[in-house]
């Protein structure tokens, strides 16, 4: 799928995103915007996966551990054919499928996660699976980089390198924000790359909304063996809505109708824009 | 009862893991630096390439093995009961309960009877941190042969099992020609009619010894050995309440959230029955040999009969 492509889709994610969150009047629309690229761009074109098949033996794995940005993998899961796109208004509804946070039984999910720190163990437990087999599925874990102080998130790092675990591929989404202010000013996790390397990971720094750039980094994770790696992935917090972006407080609550308005004016813009370019 | 066979349920774990590794080739078995302890060294010696050592991070741990199962292994999570239920508590519940996994988390080194490492060792909450997992069976045996049908027993039920088992040898009680295992069915182990003992792992044993000194003094104890704590063999326990009109339960583990509350809830539902609670009475345990603080703590075979004698 070709950039453009790529961009129309991650808008689609946005608008799905933004829905579901003003629905459910609650969530966290905040890192999905951030990570809606990257959803994106892993179930697009990177993942080997069958929306027919959520199943499939083989398939690559996914496991969102900042499992709170669950509209964003909600809304590319729809968008991917694993279920309808109308269901994502019914997002933390008593009665749905779709919870809060990830839940195992979402066609698409591969594990539950919600409860930080907790899903790169999961996932490094998956990738181990596939070494012990001899199995060729690659393992995708996205971290919120408040999220990596937890200290799971470190223990299964120091596992990971050890076990040499290419085949495992670690994401953090860096936007810079968690709820109480700037990662920095809380308790900074900086500097997050060399933190990994010294885990014995391989690392990539990139733009979250390069698709280029996404594109170069994971055929870089691919190719990299006898160590994980992990890409810290710099992105802007709300990206696509203008008056999220770079905004803590938008980290987890919903819009009320007039910012929705807003929001989905900004995202219609984008989309127009994108349809506009394809027709150039 | 002079020589009796003693054994350890934790070296049944192990030595059970080692025959199932034959069976079923997609089990693995972890550790957390505790393989020695935990008598996983067997099935490490035996199968090198299924046994991970996660060294001394047990969160991490809960969160592979949640990981393996979901790619088709069966893991057994080994570690103490301490770090197991205890510090583990968060990953297991979220990580493996919420998806209802196939884990099975054999737990070591559970109770008092850890005995010099103390109290910091001495997990006595982990029935009940365990046991408020929905869809978490819960077993504790009482020997080396219940400890053994148990750990079969748990690769064999599909979903989450967590077993506690314990540092000291303790005596074979159920080398019995028709024993028979199944996970939610207790056993009646001795008949009597004026009062119900029901006792799970290493108390079973002490129940026995203590029915037989009432029976000394004309008083008739039925023993029920409760292995699986959840689901609890709820018949078995109002069937023999019904009879004898009164219960006390025996455990090593603490009377709040364990076998005592777990019959309480029981009988309170299905045939109020006064019940006394023995177990660590809301207290911590501290260093000392296994049998002295079994003895402290009223849990031998004389402890419960003076605590049994006293409340009837």
């Amino acid at each position: 799928m070709n950039n453009l492509e790529l961009q129309k889709r991650a808008n689609d994610v946005r608008i799905g995103i933004v829905k579901a969150v003003h629905s459910a009047k609650a969530g966290h629309p905040g890192g999905s915007l951030s990570a809606a690229d990257l959803f994106t761009y892993l179930y697009f074109e990177e993942m080997n996966i069958d929306p027919q098949n959520p199943d499939m033996e083989d398939r690559d794995r996914f496991v969102l551990s900042k499992g709170h940005t669950a509209p964003g993998l909600y809304a590319t899961l729809a968008h991917r054919g694993f279920f309808p796109v109308e269901d994502l208004t019914t997002l933390r509804k008593l009665g749905s499928y779709l919870q809060g946070h990830p839940t195992i039984q979402i066609p698409g999910v591969d594990m539950a996660s919600g409860s930080l720190g907790q899903g790169i163990s999961a996932a490094v437990g998956m990738a181990l699976g596939a070494k012990m087999d001899g199995k060729d599925f690659r393992v995708y874990t996205l971290l919120g980089d408040g999220e990596i102080q937890e200290g799971q998130v470190w223990e299964a790092a120091m596992f990971a390198g050890h076990r040499k675990l290419d085949n495992l591929c670690v994401i953090v989404d860096n936007n810079g924000l968690q709820i109480d202010g700037a990662v920095a000013d809380v308790c900074s996790p900086y500097p997050i790359d060399e933190k990994f390397k010294a885990f014995n990971f391989h690392t990539i720094n990139v733009d979250a909304h390069d698709f280029d750039a996404l594109r170069a980094a994971f055929a870089e994770a691919k190719n990299t063996k006898g160590m994980p790696t992990c890409i810290v992935m710099h992105s802007v917090k709300g990206k696509g809505v203008s008056f999220m972006e770079g905004v803590a407080d938008w980290h987890g609550k919903a819009p009320n109708d007039d910012e929705f308005a807003v929001a989905m004016a900004d995202l219609e813009r984008i989309g127009a824009e994108l349809e506009k370019a394809g027709e150039a | 009862m002079a020589d009796v066979k003693k054994i350890a349920t934790r070296e049944s774990y192990g030595a059970t893991l080692k025959e199932l590794g034959a069976e079923y080739p997609n089990l693995v078995v972890l550790d957390a630096d505790l393989a020695a302890s935990t008598k996983t060294g067997v099935f490490m010696k035996e199968y090198p390439d299924r046994h991970i050592d996660c060294g001394i991070a047990e969160a991490n741990m809960m969160g592979i093995a949640a990981g393996l199962s979901l790619v088709g292994k069966i893991p057994f999570v080994s570690s103490f009961a301490m770090f197991a239920a205890g510090r583990a508590f968060e990953q297991v519940r979220n990580s493996i309960g919420y998806p209802h996994l196939n884990v099975k988390i054999g737990a070591t080194h559970a109770g008092i009877t850890v005995g010099e490492d103390g109290a910091s060792h001495q997990c006595n909450e982990d029935i009940a941190l365990m046991r408020s997992i929905p869809g978490m069976v819960v077993m504790c045996p009482a020997d080396d042969v219940e400890a053994r049908a148990a750990v079969r027993a748990a690769v064999e039920h599909n979903g989450p099992v967590y077993m506690r088992f314990g540092r000291a040898a303790v005596p074979v009680i159920n080398d019995k020609p028709d024993y028979k295992f199944e996970i939610g069915k207790g056993n009646i182990v001795r008949e009597g009619t004026d009062v119900t003992i029901v006792a799970t792992g290493i108390c079973v044993d002490s129940a026995l010894g203590a029915a037989e000194k009432l029976a000394a003094d004309g008083i008739s104890a039925e023993v029920v050995s409760i292995c699986t704590i959840k689901p609890l063999d709820d018949d078995l326990i109002v069937q023999s309440a019904k009879k004898t009109g009164k219960v006390v339960t025996v455990e090593e583990h603490s009377v709040i959230g364990g076998l005592g509350a777990a019959v309480c809830e029981c009988l309170s539902t299905y045939l109020p029955t006064p019940v006394k609670r023995l177990g660590m009475q809301d207290v911590f345990g501290e260093s000392g040999s296994a049998s002295d603080l079994v003895k402290k703590y009223g849990l031998d075979a004389e402890g419960v009969y003076k605590s049994v004698k006293e409340w009837l």
